[in-house]
């Protein structure tokens, strides 16, 4: 990568957004570098629309809407900015909304720098980020546990066998090197996987997503 | 009341024989004098510290009642001449009309502050509520209660002058006036006498020395107005003019009393506030103006149609439209009444709501969070420790907010402790975490009740975690379960230093029997992954489907099991589902 991956931060605590800047700073990893951040979804749609960085990294719950009015404001106007949700909250209705969103990415907030830079690269790269607890939550939408669903799209409301694999072992807490050697293919064929993953769970009509997308709890 | 240091009324008042067995009267009547408690003076009386000798003698009513002198103007009587006159003779009344008789927004009495030498100026136009009368509304109106003293008949007149802050002579006349309307006069002073209480006798403004205190004239000026009234009555009906009216009286007396039942319903708060909506009633906004218009057409409508109805012999549907009309006209103009009351109660529903859901949200992080918060201001020093808490405080929060174990569960009602697999392997979880001071991160996909091949496999991944805690000497546990195509699975994973598994001892029970073991015994398996330096993994898979026959297993042997997980012994087991068997037949 010729130039470091500009970064933006949103998050409604000044003081979390502090302590991404100093962990991101203090790794010395000059792929990235934090261009600027906001605090409030109007403040976000304000500075990333006239300066658009590389990635946002874009907190779940904020007043007035959260990070999915800030998706919902800018990623059609400007597609080549990549979300990545960081969110404390554990709850399938938040995470899997802000994926429906336009987000590439869900990590939680008890990441650790080296991780999140990782994930920060790889999502402005164009691959998707999923941490295990969306591995898991993605796995459970597509499951067929309470009967088999209504498939109004096999193509997007079904998981391929592989990638459920790879959803599995990405739940199970491995790397993209790890399932590669794992299930003996590429780490590109994982991240095409994924990548796959996501356009579905952002897609597809199955009845858990669209639920969980709708019904947003609010706590 | 009376400070020290301050000009109190002079303590040598010559004090009536009659208060001599009511010390505390005797003491308010010095402090407060008597025109104070009057409501139907609107305007402030300047307090009795700072009113000049001279003006204090002027304003008779201010004067205790000499002994014996009970002559009217002197005798501190509750009147209106007696009143205005005192108000006449003060000083810097004439800015204030001497009767005043629309319900204003309350003027203060100063009297309730005597001692104060504050300048007359000072007092407000704010009535602070008069002394004695005790219950007041909060806009500083009295409550409605009959008079005890000054009264004629009932103490009716005089308590809704005192209420409504107009002469008593205004009410009376209403009286006789609505007498002439069907009698309506005579039944609601009736009414009102048997339901609106007495004043209470002690605290009175006034006390014992008013019982008597009517004066001559007030009382032949009652009566005449009484007698009028009665004379009115009987007119009315000799020319049928009461019948007429009756018309309108029905359905106004109907919207009255519903009225009056909303008015009773309400708390003082909400009366005052529609106070003042009715001031916007009559305001100067012109929607209001042309609602007033509006109505009163309607209701005079009705009357004509009900008089052009007599002339044409239709009365019972010229009647009936003069009635609807009357009521379409009183609707009209009370909109603005019942559009509160819908949104008073909609207020009220969703306040009470929200105080009940903060009051439940309070109390939860009261328990939880500060305790928490607490605990680690205490144990600062101690990092391990305070991770511990923070981390425990962290799962427990997630857990109340998204449910049993924060996972896919959410949404769902949350299920009991240790009655799926989701929750016990959660709560497990949540023990390693406590215990030895590591982050365990569960992910669930799926759930099923417990039985007790589930407690077993969730007491091996208990041992596997906490084998994982102990030794592979990381910060994180990374915990996947699945339940699939009828058979449930756990990865326990660590990126730890991690082993050889060949090498294992067989000294090293854990992993041989409480894990291995274990699970074989429950027609499961366990098969452990590590290299050295590459972190351990361990899968535990367990059929879910061969145990669906035997009944759901309670929480308290899903504990026990996962405490002793060694004693399950099949023997045990057979043991349970004839238990079982025999409890369900």
């Amino acid at each position: 990568m010729s130039h470091p991956v500009k970064v933006f931060l949103v998050d409604d605590h000044a003081l979390f957004r502090a302590g991404v800047k100093a962990e991101l700073a203090g790794l010395d990893d000059d792929r990235i570098e934090v261009a600027g951040e906001a605090g409030s979804v109007g403040e976000a749609v304000v500075r990333i629309s006239s300066n658009p960085p590389d990635v946002v990294l874009l907190d779940v719950h904020m007043p007035d809407g959260g990070g999915r009015a800030v998706l919902e404001q800018v990623h059609r106007s400007l597609p080549e900015v990549v979300f990545l949700a960081l969110s404390v909250s554990d709850a399938a209705e938040d995470v899997i909304a802000v994926i429906r969103a336009g987000a590439r990415g869900y990590v939680t907030k008890t990441i650790s720098g080296r991780e999140l830079a990782d994930a920060v690269v790889r999502v402005a790269g164009g691959d998707a980020v999923f941490s295990p607890r969306l591995a898991g939550f993605v796995l459970d939408a597509f499951s067929d546990r309470n009967g088999p669903a209504v498939l109004a799209d096999p193509e997007l409301d079904m998981l391929s066998p592989r990638e459920r694999e790879v959803l599995k072992l990405l739940a199970r807490g491995y790397a993209y090197k790890e399932i590669a050697s794992q299930l003996f293919i590429s780490i590109k064929t994982v991240e095409t996987h994924v990548s796959s993953v996501l356009r579905k769970t952002q897609k597809s009509n199955r009845y858990e997503l669209s639920r969980w997308a709708t019904d947003r709890r609010l706590v | 009341m009376a400070r020290p240091g301050q000009p109190v009324p002079p303590p040598a008042v010559p004090v009536p024989p009659g208060h001599l067995t009511h010390p505390p009267a005797v003491r308010r009547a010095d402090l407060y004098p008597p025109t104070a408690p009057i409501p139907a003076i609107p305007a402030p009386v300047p307090p009795a510290g700072s009113a000049p000798p001279d003006a204090r003698t002027a304003a008779a009513p201010w004067r205790p009642a000499p002994a014996g002198g009970n002559t009217a103007g002197s005798a501190g009587v509750i009147d209106d001449a007696t009143a205005r006159a005192a108000r006449a003779a003060e000083p810097g009344r004439s800015a204030v009309p001497a009767a005043e008789p629309v319900i204003i927004a309350a003027p203060a009495d100063p009297a309730a502050e005597p001692a104060d030498p504050g300048p007359p100026a000072a007092i407000g136009p704010e009535r602070t509520p008069p002394p004695g009368l005790g219950h007041v509304t909060p806009d500083g109106l009295p409550k409605l209660a009959r008079r005890r003293d000054g009264s004629i008949l009932g103490g009716v007149a005089g308590g809704i002058a005192d209420h409504l802050h107009v002469p008593v002579l205004w009410v009376r006349a209403t009286f006789a006036l609505l007498a002439m309307m069907a009698g309506a006069g005579v039944v609601a002073y009736a009414l009102l006498w048997i339901f609106v209480p007495q004043q209470a006798p002690s605290g009175g403004h006034a006390g014992a020395d008013h019982v008597a205190a009517t004066s001559p004239l007030e009382r032949r000026q009652a009566l005449g107005i009484a007698a009028v009234g009665v004379a009115l009555l009987i007119v009315a009906t000799a020319l049928g003019f009461g019948q007429l009216l009756g018309w309108v009286l029905g359905p106004l007396g109907l919207a009255a009393i519903g009225g009056a039942f909303i008015w009773r319903e309400a708390d003082d708060a909400r009366r005052a506030r529609w106070r003042r909506t009715a001031a916007g009633i009559v305001g100067p906004s012109k929607a209001s103006l042309w609602r007033l218009i509006g109505g009163c057409t309607l209701v005079i409508g009705g009357l004509s149609v009900f008089a052009v109805g007599q002339l044409d012999f239709m009365a019972v549907r010229s009647a009936l439209i003069a009635v609807l009309l009357t009521l379409v006209g009183v609707a009209i103009i009370t909109i603005p009444w019942w559009l509160r009351l819908v949104r008073d109660l909609g207020d009220e529903r969703r306040g009470r709501v929200q105080e009940r859901e903060r009051a439940e949200i309070a109390a939860h992080l009261h328990d939880s969070v500060l305790q928490t918060l607490a605990l680690i201001q205490r144990q600062a020093g101690d990092s391990r420790e305070v991770q511990r808490l923070a981390r425990s405080q962290e799962r427990q929060l997630r857990t109340w907010l998204y449910g049993p174990a924060g996972y896919a569960s959410a949404g769902d009602k949350p299920a009991p402790p240790s009655s799926t697999l989701a929750a016990s392997l959660g709560e497990v979880a949540g023990e390693v975490e406590d215990t030895y001071a590591i982050s365990v991160t569960p992910v669930i996909v799926g759930d099923v009740p417990m039985n007790q091949h589930l407690a077993a496999l969730v007491a091996a991944a208990r041992e596997a975690m906490v084998n994982a805690a102990k030794h592979a000497g990381v910060q994180e546990v990374s915990v996947y379960a699945e339940v699939e195509d009828g058979t449930a699975s756990v990865f326990v994973r660590d990126r730890g230093s991690g082993f050889d598994p060949s090498d294992v001892g067989a000294d090293r029970r854990g992993l041989v029997d409480s894990i291995r073991g274990r699970m074989e015994r429950h027609g499961g398996s366990a098969t452990v992954r590590s290299h050295p330096g590459e972190g351990t993994e361990v899968e535990l898979t367990v059929s879910v489907t061969s145990a669906a026959d035997g009944a759901r297993w309670t929480a308290e042997q899903a504990r026990q099991a996962a405490q002793d997980g060694e004693s399950v012994s099949p023997d045990r087991t057979v043991q349970a589902h004839a238990e079982m068997k025999g409890a369900s037949s």
